[in-house]
């Protein structure tokens, strides 16, 4: 038995969201002014990398990037043991901030809702946005993006992966499938 | 790689997978010690008891510190206010406490190997918060990862560790890390403070103070235990203080970028005099900042480790 694999997005595709994404960010936010792009380890934060320098592209001015870490926030500790910790890196004061998480892949929504109780205990942000590159449903809590890439319908035996390349861009995102 | 162990008894069972992991997520820690809001809700609804037979202030400090900005309940006992004043047997108290539920023991006691007595009795995390002359793991980690913090890499530095070696937990657990480590350890101290043939353990013994502190990258002084060892070994602290103190003159024997540790409380004057322990090389208040961040990552790794180790 073996594992078939689909592409959602091609490195075309990825690059077409990410730079709707950025437009997207910056006409809801209207211009930089405030703004924060925090990704979520691991994954995330090369997007919000990526999406900082398309925005600072578009716009000519950088938004700030910082990084979180959810390891000290899941509410799974102890079923499934200490996980290693990433660093969490906001080197700003996030207080009046927009601040816009950012996720490669939205599924049950408690990473989110982890990733919101971490940026809320450094301070009090204007608002916090939701920016994913795919939504892939099932939610278990009342969360939904602000920005989507796609909007992919799985089963929950599937899984989605998407695939940096050396440099750390997102080059493609694929669906898994355990084959019958 | 997830850490394997249920209790923290010493550094001897420790691998260096398990010393680095301990060290990294120290690091991770240390960020939360210096926010605003020093707490992350992490072991929520955990129970922590501290269980102190022994006097201390500083290693109880951290714990309990370390417990609560991790958001763990916890709970200090000393023995001076439980009822082992009153005859109770070590088996006992900890069946009691256990009775209560708690997550994790945080412990100290006079008698080597008392938690690991009491770890193979009760179902919770036994951490070893010092064990009589045996073992003080918290106390090593936190001295590489200031050692870690100051050199870079820790594998091929030169450590002297200087005092009463044979009454030292904190030397020995030092010493089995380091070693474990690749780090070279001299053990440094007048022939009644070192133990016969702990050179086995894999290090060098000099009662040379200053033969031993040649070329070292980090000094290590001990505190002169008055309380432990009495008189015996001592003809006189002003003795010890001339042949085995540091001070400015011999620790310029020493690298030039030396640090210099004290497990703390000192006796300035006796092991290390005033300007060595205030000077430009000392890292004793860093090390104590450290203390807490390397006992959030001990608590944080207990208590999500998986069961059936040790």
């Amino acid at each position: 038995m073996g594992k078939s694999e689909t592409t959602i997005l091609d490195t075309s595709g990825v690059n077409r969201a990410l730079t709707r994404i950025s437009h997207e960010i910056l006409e809801r936010n209207r211009g930089t002014q405030d703004l924060v792009l925090v990704g979520i380890r691991s994954g995330g934060d090369h997007l919000a990398d990526e999406l900082c320098r398309r925005i600072a592209e578009i716009e000519g001015e950088a938004p700030l990037v910082g990084a979180v870490d959810i390891t000290l926030y899941r509410d799974d500790l102890g079923s499934r043991g200490s996980l290693p910790m990433g660093k969490t890196q906001i080197p700003f004061d996030v207080d009046d901030k927009r601040i816009v998480l950012v996720d490669d892949v939205l599924y049950t929504g408690r990473t989110i809702r982890a990733a919101m109780d971490a940026l809320i205990d450094l301070g009090r942000p204007r608002s916090i946005q939701l920016a994913v590159l795919v939504d892939r449903g099932h939610r278990e809590l009342p969360i939904r993006p602000d920005y989507i890439g796609r909007n992919v319908p799985t089963s929950r035996e599937e899984e989605i992966s998407v695939v940096f390349d050396d440099a750390m861009l997102p080059i493609e995102v694929r669906l898994v499938k355990a084959a019958t | 790689m997830s850490f394997q162990h249920k209790h923290i008894l010493g550094t001897e069972q420790l691998s260096r997978e398990d010393i680095e992991l301990i060290l990294d997520t120290a690091e991770s820690f240390k960020d939360i010690n210096t926010r605003e809001i020093k707490k992350v809700p992490t072991l929520r609804g955990k129970t922590i008891i501290n269980l102190f037979f022994e006097a201390s202030t500083r290693t109880r400090t951290s714990f309990e510190i370390a417990g609560k900005r991790l958001s763990a309940d916890t709970i200090n006992i000393s023995a001076s206010s439980s009822s082992v004043v009153k005859g109770e047997t070590l088996e006992d108290t900890a069946r009691n406490i256990e009775a209560m539920h708690p997550d994790i023991i945080v412990m100290r006691h006079g008698a080597s190997g008392a938690p690991h007595y009491l770890a193979e009795r009760i179902d919770c995390s036994v951490v070893n918060a010092g064990d009589g002359a045996h073992e003080h793991p918290s106390q090593a980690l936190l001295d590489l990862l200031t050692i870690r913090q100051h050199k870079t890499t820790l594998e091929g530095l030169t450590v002297a560790i200087v005092g009463d070696i044979t009454h030292s937990r904190v030397a020995r657990s030092n010493l089995y890390a380091m070693r474990t480590l690749g780090m070279n350890v001299r053990l440094v101290g007048p022939g009644t403070m070192v133990p016969k043939g702990i050179e086995k353990l894999g290090c060098e013994v000099y009662t040379d103070l200053n033969e031993a502190l040649e070329g070292v990258d980090v000094v290590m002084m001990l505190r002169i235990q008055l309380e432990r060892q009495g008189k015996t070994l001592l003809p006189s602290l002003r003795e010890y203080a001339s042949l085995y103190g540091l001070n400015p003159s011999n620790l310029k024997l020493a690298k030039e970028d030396a640090i210099v540790m004290h497990p703390g409380p000192m006796n300035r004057g006796v092991e290390i005099s005033s300007y060595v322990a205030d000077g430009p090389q000392n890292v004793i208040l860093e090390q104590v900042e450290n203390g807490v961040a390397i006992r959030m990552a001990l608590l944080y790794l207990v208590a999500g480790g998986s069961e059936g180790e040790v």
